[in-house]
Formats: structure tokens, C-alpha cells, sequence
């Protein structure tokens, strides 16, 4: 509970000395890490700007499905991150956002939310996704008030309580997992069949305090000062009824975290950035990689390949138009 | 008690409070019968007073020292403040231990306390000036959440550049019974002169946003 993670670190004075950088890096999750790895390894001047370093490998609490490193907190991953590139002295500008991104004759600038601005041949943007919302009445009146999007955050909270889990992929299947230890009764609740990882679910078997709804979708959220309970509907028997709860954690997908390119890039429409297979946005010069694009499956291991990929295809990239 | 820091994270420490600037003073207040988290409070604080010389560290019971913790309105504990080199409150306070993620704000408050720039653009600077009016930003956070630091140095730098605020982080583990008053279950959370809530991170802007409309109410 008290396990130290330090993030802070001083910005390096490169950021200031440098003119112009060869590729920088906005996102510091594990397809921004990895794109700046390899860039840097292959000579790149490459700077990672980043608000927060793990990005969404801080919302899960344990990593079964990363090849050579089983069960890992999701926190520990992201620090061997961090200390790969510190040891390869990649420079991390942290803790600010990025407030907006232009093009102006073949270069990009990146103005960050205190005004310094830093200018690069390309840009890779890796700024990963946040938690979909159900969009159901009650839902925005009674977020921090019962509703969560953060297991790892908030299931402290729900200490002897009851709590409905909202999704069927491996993120819902997890939380489950994490909140078994604090609450009293669980009951996920799925609009469709499972969808999380046979491995996953198994565990439910050790869990008594367990309840599972398939083929059931949430209509609404119901309380007073916090939530007290959710209208259901079973969609097999077509019926609607009211389930009691204290707290109701969300895992029902991403939404891509791509506000800051929408106006120069080619999105889908869910919001997530259009890529060609070398990783290249709509915009020359301006790729993308890692759970904001449209790329499926958004998984740790297929970020961090992602990332690589970008990295490459972007060196190749600056060869031929610098 | 076991030790917070071991070799790696001492010299990881070390090495980011080189920037501090001015000596700054850290006031402890405890209850020495014993309260939740007081020792280890205790403990952390005393190995960051070990890792730079800049830091002053002064442990009070509360009780023993009620001027002193009205002063700075000292309601839970353990509670600290961290004052600057002239030994002023800029209305920087930490309610609970900064562990876990959270020692990214504590490290934060240190840094900029002693006097270190901060990197906030003109026009933000220019809203801050003009709040007259006392304004209290409390943000609850749990140790196992890596969005409340951002909450609570935006707070912290708010206070810092301006009389009128003053910012505490409480964590809401450690003190169920304020957070329970405040409808707490979820972090961060924002809530600013009693009534105007911010959930999640969010830029400064956002915290200006909502302490320009408390005020205008």
C-alpha cells in the first residue's frame, strides 16, 4: 500500500537546448516507451513528452499475458519501462500536457500547456485511450459517488459493500478479480457473452461471493447523495428489475485519446486515428500508434510491438525526406 | 519499522531534490498516543530529511501544540504543511501520508516550495492574481491511484502563487469519516470551497474554470 512509485523527475536540459528534434514522442504508455527505445537506439534525436508514464498499465493491478513476464503488477511493469529508457538516457519531458499540435512548413510544433513550444521533423502520437462510458441517465450525476472507471483506484472504497461490474472483456474480468478482496458481493452485469480470456475466468471459480448477468444491459443508475442501485434489463426474458449496490466500476472499452490531432488527421468513427501500415496518420510526417489508433485488440504486447514498428518506419521515413 | 526507501530509491531521490532551491521547513503533527499511518508519517518524512539538507523537519503532538496546529488549521492527523525558507504558509498541506503514487506530489510541494520556477503560462498567472477571495481546495486521493498526484500539485502550485487559496490533500483511506461527508468513492477528487466538485486529473484551466464560478456565486 505505501510501495513508493516515483515518476518525478527534472526536465532535461535537451529540451531546452535542442532546436529541432527528429521524431518526438507524445505518450508515455507502452507504444510511446517502446517507439522511443528503438529510435533512440537507432541514433534518433527523440524526446518522449508524456503527462504520466504507464499510461493505462496503472488501472490494472496484475499482467498475465505479456511473454516472459508472468503475473506483474501493472505498476512494476510500467517502472522496468521507465528504468529501460533512463538507462538508455532518453529524455522524458513529464508531468505536462501537451495543449496543441501544428504543422507549419514540413515541421511540427508541440505547444505544451505552460507555452514552451518544441519543434520536430515527426511526431508520434501515442496518447492510448480512457474508459468508455455507459452514456445511461445517472451515470454522470453519481461518478466518484458510487460510479468508477479506476479498480486499482477506488475498490478500497467498496470495503464490505456491493458492487456491480459493467463489461465481458478482460479489463471487467479483472476487476472482479481486484474487487473480491474488498466487497461483499459482486455481480457483473454483460449486455453479451464473455469475452475475457478463458484463464481469467477460471479464477471466478475461487470467488463465492459472485454473481454473473449475461445478456443483460444496464438502463440506469438510481441514488440519492451516492448510488444506491441499477435498473436492468434481462434481454433473453425482456424484463426490466432493480438491482441494490453501493458502486458500479465501468469496464466496458476504450475511447481513443485523440482530441489533439482530430483536425489533422484522419480518424474512424469511434475517434481513433487512421494509420497506414507504416504507422503514418493521414498527415505526412505525423504517425500514430498503440490503443489510439484503429488497430483492435488494444493489448499491452501489441502497443509495445506497435511502438517498434512506428519507431522503424518513421527512420525510415526521416532517410527519405530529410 | 522497516524502511520506506532502500538504496535505489534514496539515490533515485537524492538526486531529484538536487533541485531544490531555498531551505524549506516541513511541520509534522501527530498525536504521540499513536494514530492511523502517524509513525509511518513520521518515518517517511524523517528519510526525506535525510536525503537533503534543504529540509527541516519538525514533528509536533498535536495536543501539546494547539496553537501552533490552529495556526495552520490542523484538523486530522497525521497532518503537515510544508513552509517556505522565510518559514510562511502558502497554504500547502498534506493530510495523511504522501506514499505510493503519491510521493510524486510531496516531491512535487519540495521542489517548488524551495523556490524552483514554476512552468504556468501568463494568462493562467493573470486569473490566479485576480482571486480575492479565501478559497479551499481539498483533493482526496488513495496511494494506489496514479492520477490524484497531477490533482494535487495543480492545487499545491495554485496555493502557492496565491494567498487567497490554500490546498490540502487528504487521503481518503486514512481519515473514512471526512470522506464519507463528502460522498468519497472515487479519486481524485476535487472539491473546492465546500461545494464545487472536479472529478479526475484535469489540466489547471479546469481548476480555474470551477474556482472562477465558486466565486462568482
Amino acid at each position: 500500500m505505501f510501495d513508493i512509485q516515483i515518476q518525478q523527475r527534472p526536465i532535461p536540459s535537451i529540451f531546452e537546448t535542442t532546436d529541432l528534434w527528429d521524431l518526438l514522442v507524445i505518450g508515455g504508455g507502452p507504444a510511446g516507451l517502446n517507439a522511443a527505445l528503438y529510435a533512440q537506439r537507432k541514433g534518433l534525436k527523440v524526446g518522449v513528452i508524456a503527462k504520466e508514464i504507464g499510461g493505462q498499465l496503472h488501472n490494472t493491478s496484475t499482467v498475465d499475458n505479456y511473454l516472459g513476464i508472468p503475473m506483474i503488477e501493472g505498476k512494476d511493469l510500467s517502472s522496468a519501462f521507465l528504468k529501460h529508457l533512463e538507462g538508455l538516457n532518453v529524455p522524458l519531458y513529464l508531468d505536462y500536457w501537451v495543449a496543441s499540435i501544428q504543422k507549419s512548413n514540413g515541421l511540427f510544433f508541440v505547444t505544451m500547456d505552460h507555452g514552451a513550444v518544441l519543434k520536430s521533423k515527426t511526431i508520434l502520437f501515442a496518447t492510448g485511450g480512457q474508459p468508455k462510458k455507459l452514456n445511461i441517465p445517472g451515470e454522470a450525476t453519481f461518478a466518484n459517488k458510487g460510479v468508477s472507471y479506476c479498480t486499482t483506484c477506488d475498490a478500497p472504497f467498496f470495503k464490505g459493500k456491493n458492487v456491480i461490474v459493467a463489461g465481458g472483456g478482460n479489463s471487467a474480468a479483472e476487476a472482479v478479480i481486484d474487487l473480491a478482496a474488498w466487497a461483499k458481493h459482486i455481480t457483473v452485469i454483460h449486455r453479451s457473452q464473455w469475452r475475457a480470456d478463458q484463464i481469467i475466468l477460471e479464477k471466478f471459480k475461487s470467488i463465492s461471493n459472485l454473481t454473473i448477468y449475461l445478456e443483460t444491459q444496464l438502463l440506469s443508475i438510481e441514488g440519492k447523495e451516492t448510488m444506491q442501485g441499477v435498473w436492468v434489463l434481462d434481454k433473453t426474458t425482456q424484463s426490466k428489475r432493480y438491482l441494490k449496490a453501493d458502486g458500479l466500476f465501468i469496464q466496458i472499452g476504450l475511447i481513443a485519446n485523440s482530441s489533439l490531432i482530430q483536425s489533422l488527421s484522419k480518424t474512424n468513427e469511434k475517434g481513433e486515428v487512421w494509420v497506414d501500415e507504416s504507422f503514418m496518420t493521414s498527415m505526412p510526417g505525423l504517425f500514430a500508434a498503440g490503443d489510439v489508433t484503429q488497430h483492435p485488440f488494444k493489448q499491452i504486447v501489441i502497443a509495445v510491438g506497435d511502438g517498434a514498428k512506428a519507431a522503424l518506419a518513421i527512420q525510415q521515413y526521416l532517410i527519405h525526406h530529410s | 519499522m522497516e524502511k520506506f526507501f532502500n538504496d535505489d530509491i534514496r539515490k533515485q531521490i537524492t538526486q531529484i531534490l538536487e533541485q531544490m532551491v531555498r531551505p524549506i521547513t516541513i511541520k509534522l503533527f501527530v498525536d504521540e498516543k499513536g494514530c492511523q499511518t502517524c509513525n509511518e508519517t513520521k518515518q517517511l518524512l524523517t528519510e526525506f530529511k535525510e536525503t537533503s539538507k534543504k529540509i527541516s523537519l519538525e514533528i509536533l503532538d498535536k495536543n501539546q501544540n494547539p496553537k501552533e496546529a490552529e495556526k495552520y488549521g490542523i484538523t486530522l492527523l497525521p497532518s503537515f504543511v510544508v513552509l517556505n525558507d522565510l518559514g510562511e504558509y502558502k497554504g500547502v498541506k498534506f493530510n495523511g501520508i504522501p506514499a505510493g503514487h503519491e510521493i510524486n506530489s510531496f516531491i512535487s510541494a519540495l521542489i517548488e516550495m524551495s523556490g524552483h520556477p514554476l512552468k504556468i503560462p501568463q494568462v493562467a498567472l493573470d486569473r490566479i492574481a485576480k482571486i480575492n477571495k479565501p478559497v479551499n481546495i481539498k483533493v482526496f486521493v488513495t496511494l494506489s491511484c496514479p492520477h490524484c498526484p497531477g490533482a494535487v500539485q495543480n492545487a499545491h502550485r495554485l496555493a502557492m502563487l496565491n494567498p487567497n487559496i490554500k490546498a490540502e490533500m487528504i487521503e481518503a483511506n486514512t481519515f473514512p469519516g471526512i470522506s464519507q461527508q463528502y460522498n468519497v468513492s472515487g479519486v481524485p477528487k476535487i472539491i473546492i470551497n465546500e461545494k464545487y466538485e472536479l472529478l479526475g486529473n484535469q489540466p489547471l484551466e479546469a481548476f480555474l474554470n470551477e474556482i472562477e464560478k465558486s466565486l462568482r456565486a
